[in-house]
């Protein structure tokens, strides 16, 4: 009887063999591209040498190429340029967003939360499409300036939510105490708030760069030559000229969302440590 | 400063033996001038529900004074109000003589104990202390000195480098009072800092506080629901109940003069009799209740006819062993009764409503049985003669 009920039944196995096949679903076609990126020959398929695990059909020929390729370096910078400028806009203004939605006195919160997020739900060629006519009346479009901005609009609804989640197991009367002690409102959120919010402002900074570093929608409308990113230097390489250097770098693009995925999930547990310790 | 301790728990043992001191003592220990005033302070949050109502207050330098009332009578609100978190819709608050209406709470100068200390959790103890030290300008040298010296009073010597997190409730507790000493403030506000500790760490954290505001001659306002508690430390306190306060004054004073019948229900055990004055004879008179008559002393101005309620204590009622014993005496039936080890509660009836009499347990107390005719019997001057609440719910 005993041995029965711990004994797992075929249900069980089927439910482990389901969950198998749809983790293999989500992450085959994403894996896949790391081995290809190895191709020895300007191939988008593995050859029969790569099958049988010759070493001569594998090289670094495509990530050589990236990396010497001035079209490819230019992308590269564009990215870390607007990625990063958009990702301080979109932190500094969604966590003065989240401090102000979380006052009990913010008049009509749900409405501005929801327009707050709205680009987030809004598809991202009707945004596009919409930042594209109007930046161009403000002669934006085409600038490094303007997609600064439309992917910082972007990228400011997941810092709201995030931080807005932290704040929610904010103890308020520690801000109360900051000012009983004398500090006013600047010392108060840098030397209370702020440490304490870090691990969500953190966060939402990361989703927010991750946001602009894979965007290609609003790049193909609002960016120029001048300011094609790594995405959009990828969808020009499948269109314009096949070569597996595009492999190389989608490569490199997993390595850094999973380092990023990562530094995260670090952050959030770091988070559960101080709040039960706290 | 061990002295001035010493001297702090010298004087507390007079107070404990004697009576209430008397007007001339207070004046001379507090002086008469009031540094707090709440002069006809109200407060609304939503504009119809006032919480606190045209409330007047004065505390002297020096004093520890305790806000005292159940949970939703205005008392925590008056001390938010106090430090400048709460703005009044009405009156004004003095420090000082000075009106601190538009005074932001950083400006106050107040230190504050908050309910759940309120510490910053990713700071050591030695930053938390350092906090207001720094806001405030001071080099590191004397930031130092302080800390220890605060450290030292709260008797956490040596826990600069501790986190919040690493501490028990009660040295938590030391840490929050060291902070809100720290900046040498004159004033200091306590919102009920000792609800989350068990009660033996509460007894002791009593006479710890106690013992740093004598030793710091600052001025406490200090809230509680907890009586003992505020009787416990408190040169005076304000009775609080539904926004206003009923009486402000010494715990003994309050224990045996009260002039409400929500104190002298809120304070100790008290039999409430209601009933209507039936003579007048000086500064005591004659009372109807049901069917019998009972003589109090009046505490306010009555005249025949007017509805008063009697407030009797149960420890201050006995058995009548002979007849004479007592200006009131009145035989009644026992209706249950209670052995609770020093004493006996004795539940009968007077005039139709439910009376309790506690009987020490010493020799020859008698012992009484349920259902047994007893003739119990209290003092004139121990039977307060009291004008019934405005409101019939108080």
């Amino acid at each position: 009887m005993l041995s029965k009920a711990v004994r797992p039944g075929v249900g069980h196995y089927l439910h482990v063999a389901f969950c198998v096949a749809v983790l293999f679903f989500l992450i085959a076609p994403i894996l896949v591209v790391v081995p290809l990126s190895f191709n020895a020959e300007p191939y988008f398929t593995f050859t029969e040498g790569m099958l049988r695990f010759d070493a001569d059909a594998y090289s670094l020929r495509w990530y050589q190429q990236v990396a010497t390729s001035d079209a490819w370096l230019r992308a590269l910078a564009n990215s870390f340029l607007i990625g990063g400028c958009a990702t301080a806009l979109a932190t500094g203004l969604g966590t003065l967003a989240a401090l102000g939605l979380a006052n009990p006195a913010m008049p009509a919160r749900p409405l501005v939360m929801g327009l707050l997020i709205s680009p987030m739900v809004t598809p991202v060629i009707i945004s596009a499409a919409g930042m594209f006519f109007f930046y161009s009346s403000l002669g934006l479009a085409q600038t490094h300036f303007g997609l600064i901005l439309a992917h910082a609009a972007l990228g400011t609804p997941f810092v709201v939510i995030t931080v807005t989640a932290t704040l929610t197991g904010f103890d308020t009367n520690l801000t109360r105490a900051a000012a009983n002690l004398g500090a006013g409102p600047w010392r108060s959120f840098r030397r209370v708030q702020l440490p304490l919010i870090a691990p969500g402002v953190i966060s939402g900074a990361l989703f927010a760069f991750a946001t602009s570093f894979d965007e290609v929608v609003t790049v193909l409308f609002m960016g120029g030559l001048e300011q094609r990113t790594i995405p959009r230097e990828m969808w020009a390489g499948i269109r314009e000229q096949i070569s597996p250097a595009i492999l190389a770098v989608a490569t490199l693009l997993i390595a850094f969302a999973v380092s990023l995925m990562l530094v995260v999930e670090w952050l959030r547990r770091r988070g559960a440590v101080e709040r039960a310790n706290g | 400063m061990e002295e001035q301790a010493k001297a702090g728990e010298a004087q507390e043992g007079v107070e404990e033996a004697g009576s209430a001191p008397s007007r001339d003592e207070d004046e001379a220990r507090f002086g008469v001038d009031a540094y707090v005033e709440f002069d006809d302070v109200s407060k609304s949050y939503d504009g119809v529900e006032q919480i606190v109502r045209n409330l007047h207050l004065t505390v002297r330098e020096g004093e520890f004074l305790t806000l005292l009332g159940p949970s939703g009578s205005g008392k925590t609100t008056c001390l938010m109000m106090l430090a400048g978190f709460e703005v009044p819709t009405g009156g004004t608050i003095r420090i000082n003589g000075q009106a601190v209406d538009a005074v932001p709470p950083r400006r106050r100068n107040i230190g504050m104990v908050f309910q759940n200390y309120a510490l910053f959790p990713h700071m050591t103890v030695g930053a938390n202390l350092a906090f207001p030290l720094e806001v405030r300008g001071l080099d590191k040298d004397a930031v130092a000195e302080r800390i220890a010296r605060a450290l030292q009073l709260v008797r956490l010597e040596g826990f600069e480098d501790r986190r919040p997190g690493q501490l028990s409730g009660g040295q938590q507790q030391r840490v929050a009072i060291a902070r809100a000493l720290v900046f040498e403030p004159r004033l200091v506000l306590m919102d009920e800092p000792l609800g989350a500790l068990d009660r033996r760490l509460r007894e002791e954290m009593q006479f710890e506080i106690r013992r740093i505001q004598r030793t710091l001659g600052v001025t406490v306002v200090y809230v509680t629901h907890d009586q003992q508690e505020a009787m416990a430390m408190s040169d005076r306190v304000a009775v609080f109940n539904a926004g206003r306060i009923e009486q402000v004054a010494p715990p003994e004073v309050l224990y045996e003069e009260p002039e409400r019948p929500f104190v002298a229900s809120f304070i100790g055990d008290n039999n409430l009799l209601r009933g209507k004055v039936a003579a007048v004879d000086g500064d005591t008179c004659d009372v109807t209740v049901g069917d019998l008559t009972v003589n109090a002393f009046m505490v306010q101005e009555h005249a025949v006819g007017d509805d008063v309620v009697l407030a009797v204590r149960p420890e201050r009622t006995g058995l009548a062993a002979e007849a004479g014993m007592y200006t009131n005496e009145f035989e009644v039936r026992v209706r249950d009764m209670a052995f609770l080890g020093d004493h006996l509660r004795v539940l009968t009836d007077v005039g139709g409503q439910t009376f309790v009499v506690k009987i020490p347990n010493i020799v020859g107390h008698g012992g009484v049985l349920a259902g047994e005719r007893v003739r119990i019997g209290w003092a004139t001057l121990d039977c307060r003669a009291l004008r019934p609440a405005e409101d019939a719910a108080a």
